[in-house]
Parts: structure tokens; C-alpha cells; sequence
């Protein structure tokens, strides 16, 4: 082999058996972890579940649903939540991308009746402090036995009948407009399938 | 232990403080330091990646050619960084989301490649683990500071422990960008003074 | 319409530097003067760019399909890592001039988190390749701008008389949490 070969070779070479190695490494890791996260995601999940709807005996996770907003356009999950096999009131997790600090995910709890329970702001990039107080009981309290299709569904700047945190109104109205998606598509679910 | 040993130990803590004398990595300082918990959880995220990479560059510092020394500690440092990113979102899911997207860019973190390429392609594995662990203490260090400063004027309270109740409103501007800016330059102005006092 | 508000997001209500805090070493490093602060920013523009390209077609034909997304970091430093070595090869063969102007920022843009950070938030906004460049191309141009203005405030403030104390870093951290908070200023108007 000639020198230039060599010297061209053996650093590539080099190169490739520590990316090999680290892809193993990783791989490895990754195999090993999979199971806690995805364990960790779901507790997550489920306690912010818990915290919005009714008290439940069923596992609203195993029998999570798809369900359509009514222009068809956002698909949203459900969770079901049940005692002694009565449905007393759903969990929606939805979505706005108009926060201060892009998306806001919103798990909103609905009673049958059509009326809010609570929400509660799975994840964010709101500022802490500020746009972070949207998750603060203050401000969540204002939307339990709230109404949607009663009363209006938006800050009191726009016309609405809920306060919006001071100084926070960007990622106020960004968590009622999580709710309002959750609701529409709740509302569109609940009027095309009336016999639970 | 000998004294260049304590030297490569205690360097980074206050003399070569990698934040508030040697300025390098910025973007997680500024970025993630709104609590005083993200800010010590960011230093020892940092720290645990800056000790496996110093050990492991060490290690290996004889087989790699030297052109492709730089590419070959950047896959390393990624891949600590990676299992790290995997751990905390397995262990520590509050943390991870915490921290978001500044967990990956540990990678870029100037300090990390800056010690391998400086410290730990030249030195024994057990003296680069001791300039990884005085390093990571004066990063962590510095980032907790900046963290309880912002987060005291910011939001009142320091670790989570709100202690102003309704007394007053906390300046909310700390916990913004802006105050990340303000927050480092005072600290810096006092450290320039207690290093001018010497 | 999207595309627009993804452009006056990216640049003026979540700039980069400002407010995102990527790119802070280049942003405090290279800003003494207006004329360098323009070629970093180009060079930028440039960089990122191609790279959220490749990483984001990377990312979709190979990572994702066939189940390694754990080599997500891995690949896209690597990628980028070489691709400013490619771009820094062709730039000096092809035209010595544009060498001249933009080869001594090349090799620093490697390590400027900024790519690497907007590569790994285009994947994370699950946004297609022409919304993705287009927010890369955008946060490249909120780079720039926020540098740009900046290296402006420092040549002035060359010829100023600055406290002792505030002299070097500290006078230019402020002078940067006065210009992120003027880009406060933007927030509301995306919506």
C-alpha cells in the first residue's frame, strides 16, 4: 500500500469504528431506557388525566379514543373516565401554537353535561413566571362549571368572560383556544353519538 | 494528592471559571437559567458529559490520527450527550422538559470541546477527570448563581420556595430574556471586582 | 399566510439571539465591527440553511423509517461538522474572493449552536422541508439583524466613556439586554 493511501485510509477507518461504536453504544442505551420513558411519558399523562376529570375506576388510557374537531381538520384524543361503568366525564388533550413561546398542550376535562371540570397545561414554553401562571389555580379556577356553548370562550379584551392573567393575555388566550379546539370537537362527538 | 493534581482540580472553579472569566458557553447559561434548579440542573447535566468525554478522549488520545481529532471528539461528546439526553427523559421527565432543546445542544457547548481539544488530548485519564470535575463545579457553580439571582428578583422565590408571598411583585423582567443579560453582566462587574481586589 | 408568520416569528418575535439565546458566542465575539458582523451573518445564512436542508432530509429518509432516531444528535453535528468543511473547500477553489470575505468565519460556525440548535427545532416543529426552510432561512435573517444592529451600538460605544467597572464584558451585556428588550417590543404582533 502507498504511503497516500495509508494516510488517507486510516484516519477514515478510525472515524468509522467510532461511529460504529457509538451507534451501538446508542442503539444499546436506547433499548435499555425505552421502556422508562415511555413509562414516564404515560404517568405524565395519566396524573394530568386525573387531576381534570371526575373520580374514575376504569383506565381511561386503554380505552383512548380519536376524535374529530367539526371542520374535520384536527384530529384530538380522548380519554374516557368511568365509575362503575357510567361515563361521568371525558379528558381531550389539545393543542394551540399561539403562545408566547409557540405551542401550549392543553388536557381539558368535560363533564357530560357539556361543562368544564378543569384543564391543566401539559407542556409549554411559556415564560416562567409570567405566561407560566396560565397553569396557576387563579386563573384555572375562573373555567370550572364553565359553560362553553353558554358563555363566551375568550378573554375579557376580546369580548370574552374569562380574565386573563396580568401581563400573560398572549398565552391566555392561547390556552382558551386549546379549549375552545377541545371543546368543539368534544361537542361534535357528543351531538353525533348521543347513546353513552 | 500532588499539587499539579490539585491545580487541575481547582482551576476551573474560580481562577479559569469557564462562565465569569473565560465567557464560554453562553447560550445555556442565558437560555435555561430562569430557576436556580434548571441552572443546577443544566451544570450537572454539563458536568456528567465533560467527565465521561475528558476520560474517554484521554483514553483514546494516541489512536486517533490527527485530522480527524476534531470530528472524532465531536461523535464522542454526542454520544454522551445522547445517553444522557435518553437517562433524563427516562428518570428526570420534569428536568428534561425543563431544559428542552438545550439538552442536545451540550454538544456545541464551547467548554466541553474546549477542554477535550486544550486539556484532555494532552494529558493522563485521571488528570483529565480532575480538570472535568473542577470545570463542571465552576460551570455548575456559575449557573446556579445566575439561576437563584434571576429567580429571587425574578419570581420571588429561590429552589421553588416562594418566600415574598403577596408582599411585593417580583421584577418579573429577570425571569425574560433581557434579564438574563443584566443578571450575568452584574455578576461578572462583582467578580472583576473581587479578582481586581486580589 | 403561514409562511409569512413563520418569517416574522422567527425573526423579530422569537429572534434567535434575543430571545432564544443560540448563537451567543459569535454573537458577542464577532460583533466589534458592523462590516464582519455582516459577513458572519451571511455566512450563516448560508450554513444554516444547507444544513437544515440535508439534516432534514436525513432526518426523513434515514432516521426516522428505520428506527434510529437515537442517532439524531450524532448525525447532525457530524453533517454539519462536514458540510462547513465541504462549503469552506468549495468557497476557496471556486472564488478566492468570497474566501477572503467569509473563509475565517467558517470554521467557526461549527460550533455556533445556532445551526445545530434550528436543525434539531425544525424536526422538533414537525415542519415540512419548505415551511423548514423557511424558518431556517428566517432565524438566519433574525441573526443577522439582531448582529448587525449590534456591532452598530458597539462602534459607537468605542468612543464613549464607560464606568471602570463596566469596562469589556459587562458594558456589552447590557448593551445586549437593552436590545433584547426593544425586541420585546415585537411580541404581540404575530397575533
Amino acid at each position: 500500500m502507498s504511503k497516500r493511501i495509508k494516510e488517507f485510509l486510516v484516519p477514515v477507518i478510525t472515524l468509522v469504528i467510532i461511529v460504529t461504536l457509538s451507534a451501538f453504544a446508542l442503539g444499546y442505551m436506547y433499548n435499555f431506557t425505552f421502556e422508562a420513558i415511555q413509562k414516564a411519558k404515560d404517568a405524565k399523562e395519566l396524573e394530568a388525566i386525573s387531576e381534570v376529570v371526575n373520580e374514575f375506576d376504569n383506565n381511561p388510557f386503554a380505552e383512548k379514543t380519536t376524535i374529530m374537531t367539526k371542520d374535520k381538520k384536527d384530529k384530538l384524543i380522548m380519554y374516557p373516565a368511568r365509575k362503575g361503568g357510567k361515563l361521568t366525564s371525558v379528558a381531550i388533550k389539545s393543542y394551540s401554537n399561539a403562545g408566547f413561546g409557540g405551542r401550549i398542550e392543553v388536557m381539558t376535562g368535560f363533564n357530560v353535561s357539556g361543562s368544564i371540570k378543569y384543564f391543566k397545561v401539559i407542556s409549554s414554553n411559556e415564560t416562567p413566571g409570567l405566561g407560566s401562571k396560565v397553569d396557576e389555580p387563579k386563573f384555572k379556577e375562573q373555567l370550572t362549571d364553565f359553560y362553553p356553548h353558554r358563555q363566551i370562550l375568550k378573554v375579557k379584551q376580546d369580548g370574552g368572560d374569562v380574565d386573563a392573567v396580568t401581563a400573560a393575555t398572549i398565552s391566555s388566550r392561547a390556552v382558551l383556544k386549546a379549549i375552545a379546539r377541545a371543546y368543539d370537537a368534544f361537542s361534535n362527538f357528543n351531538s353525533g353519538d348521543n347513546n353513552e | 494528592m500532588n499539587k499539579t493534581s490539585l491545580d487541575n482540580l481547582t482551576r476551573g472553579i474560580f481562577r479559569e471559571n469557564p462562565i465569569l472569566v473565560m465567557l464560554l458557553g453562553m447560550c445555556p447559561t442565558l437560555g435555561v437559567t430562569t430557576s436556580a434548579t434548571n441552572g443546577l440542573g443544566m451544570g450537572l447535566a454539563t458536568m456528567f458529559v465533560l467527565m465521561l468525554s475528558n476520560m474517554a478522549i484521554s483514553s483514546i488520545k494516541k489512536v486517533i490520527p490527527d485530522i480527524i481529532r476534531i470530528p472524532s471528539f465531536i461523535v464522542i461528546i454526542a454520544s454522551f450527550v445522547t445517553i444522557l439526553e435518553m437517562v433524563m427523559q427516562a428518570y428526570l421527565p420534569v428536568l428534561y422538559s425543563a431544559l428542552g432543546i438545550y439538552i442536545p445542544l451540550i454538544v456545541v457547548n464551547c467548554i466541553i470541546l474546549g477542554r477535550a481539544e486544550a486539556f484532555a488530548s494532552k494529558n493522563t485519564i485521571f488528570q483529565s477527570l480532575l480538570d472535568a470535575i473542577g470545570m463542571g463545579i465552576g460551570f455548575t457553580f456559575a449557573l446556579t448563581i445566575l439561576g437563584s439571582v434571576r429567580e429571587i428578583l425574578g419570581n420571588g422565590s429561590i429552589f421553588g420556595f416562594s418566600f415574598m408571598g403577596e408582599v411585593a411583585n417580583p421584577i418579573l423582567l429577570f425571569i425574560m430574556p433581557p434579564g438574563a443579560f443584566l443578571a450575568l453582566a452584574s455578576i461578572i462587574i462583582v467578580v472583576n471586582k473581587l479578582r481586581g481586589a486580589k | 399566510m403561514a409562511y409569512l408568520m413563520i418569517f416574522i416569528t422567527a425573526i423579530f418575535v422569537n429572534n434567535i439571539i434575543l430571545s432564544q439565546f443560540l448563537g451567543i458566542c459569535p454573537f458577542l465575539g464577532v460583533s466589534k465591527k458592523i462590516s464582519t458582523a455582516i459577513g458572519m451573518g451571511i455566512a450563516v445564512m448560508f450554513v444554516m440553511t444547507l444544513a437544515t436542508t440535508v439534516t432534514f432530509l436525513i432526518y426523513y429518509t434515514f432516521l426516522q423509517p428505520y428506527n434510529l432516531k437515537f442517532m439524531t444528535t450524532v448525525t447532525f453535528i457530524l453533517v454539519i461538522a462536514s458540510l462547513v468543511q465541504m462549503v469552506e473547500i468549495i468557497i476557496k477553489k471556486s472564488s478566492p474572493a468570497l474566501y477572503q470575505s467569509l473563509g475565517i468565519f467558517l470554521p467557526l460556525i461549527t460550533t455556533n449552536c445556532a445551526v445545530l440548535g434550528i436543525a434539531i427545532l425544525t424536526i422538533q416543529k414537525n415542519y415540512t422541508l419548505l415551511a423548514g426552510i423557511c424558518y431556517t432561512l428566517a432565524s438566519a435573517m433574525g441573526f443577522t439583524l439582531a448582529i448587525v444592529i449590534f456591532a452598530g451600538i458597539r462602534e459607537r460605544l468605542d468612543r464613549t466613556e464607560i464606568p471602570e467597572s463596566l469596562k469589556g464584558t459587562p458594558i456589552v451585556l447590557i448593551t445586549a439586554a437593552l436590545l433584547s428588550m426593544a425586541f420585546m417590543g415585537f411580541a404581540g404582533i404575530s397575533y
